[in-house]
């Protein structure tokens, strides 16, 4: 199926307006480098997304999603072995290597918000990175994305309502199905 | 990813704290399931109106967590204390398991929202294994 592919179709299984079929769609069209027209935002949906992007600090916030990834889901640590010690959870979030790799990873993140209309094409060479160098299970991408929005509920309480919450699990699953869209 | 003695403790003693919540929690949860996975709706179709807030999210909210409340209060034995609800979800309801996931984290959400200071990385990790095995023990009787 090329790229252009079957709007039609596609539009009419879009119907379903579930995450699920979000995924499924940005994964069947495959690797394409064009800008990535198949994951529609309204209006109402980039005003909630840069509402909730302009209130946090970066800084703060990924190196305490990141170290709730390595406590939560120690598994995940098998990646970070030059970092140190991450034996247990005061280690974890006072390891300035964590730290600074949370930074890097909203960091990246911050592309996504800002290119809403191409995140795949944007994240391809980083899935490419992922699968091929760092060799990180894709699960994982979900973990991280599930930390980060607790986090930010944390954060931000009832100023996290519902239809927020809908919009920013909408973004995490695009952004994970981009950085998988290299692996296959 | 069995409970240790020490998530056990942890559990509880989070609880202690947010139990009188937990109606509350309940009904924000299951509400925000039904939002941000709207594919959860298809086990709530005879339901007049699925949006937070409406009575029968916050009947069914409150149901949950009365359940998860008696959970946490049965902790050394799930298994045991859970059978009886284990049969209901595979007989009756027969709601996908990978479901729990889904409520579990929201679950998880509602109470970092509300009680942002006492839900540091520690009581993260035990209560997300505790709603994994009440998970589990909820799939028991599945097959």
């Amino acid at each position: 199926m090329s790229g252009g592919g079957d709007k039609e179709g596609i539009k009419s299984a879009r119907a379903a307006n579930s995450d699920c079929s979000l995924i499924l769609e940005s994964l069947i069209v495959g690797k394409s480098t064009e800008a990535d027209s198949m994951v529609e935002w309204s209006d109402a949906e980039r005003s909630a997304i840069a509402a909730v992007w302009g209130k946090l600090n970066l800084d703060e916030v990924g190196p305490q999603a990141l170290g709730r990834v390595l406590i939560v889901y120690p598994w995940t640590q098998r990646y970070f072995g030059t970092f140190g010690d991450l034996s247990n959870a005061a280690a974890i979030l006072g390891n300035p290597k964590v730290a600074n790799h949370g930074k890097v990873v909203l960091g990246a993140l911050d592309k996504a918000v800002k290119n809403l209309d191409n995140i795949k094409g944007t994240y391809a060479n980083l899935s490419q990175l992922h699968c091929e160098k760092l060799n990180v299970d894709p699960d994982n991408f979900r973990l991280l994305a599930d930390c980060l929005t607790i986090v930010i509920a944390t954060k931000f309480g009832a100023a996290f309502p519902p239809q927020v919450q809908a919009t920013w699990q909408k973004l995490m699953a695009v952004v994970v199905a981009a950085l998988t869209s290299r692996y296959f | 990813m069995s409970l240790t003695v020490d998530d056990m403790a942890v559990v509880k003693a989070f609880w202690g704290k947010i139990g009188a919540k937990a109606d509350d929690i309940g009904a924000e949860a299951l509400g925000r399931m039904l939002t941000v996975y709207p594919q959860t709706k298809t086990y709530f179709a005879h339901w007049a109106d699925l949006s937070p807030g409406s009575a029968p999210v916050k009947k069914h909210g409150k149901t949950i967590m009365g359940a998860v409340t008696a959970a946490v209060a049965s902790i050394d034995d799930l298994p045991g204390a859970l059978s009886q609800l284990s049969e209901l979800h595979a007989y009756k309801l027969r709601v996908d398991p990978s479901n729990f996931k889904i409520l579990a984290h929201n679950i998880i959400v509602v109470v970092g929202m509300l009680f942002p200071g006492e839900f540091t990385p520690e009581v993260h990790v035990s209560l997300d294994k505790f709603l994994q095995n009440v998970a589990w023990c909820l799939a028991e009787r599945y097959r």
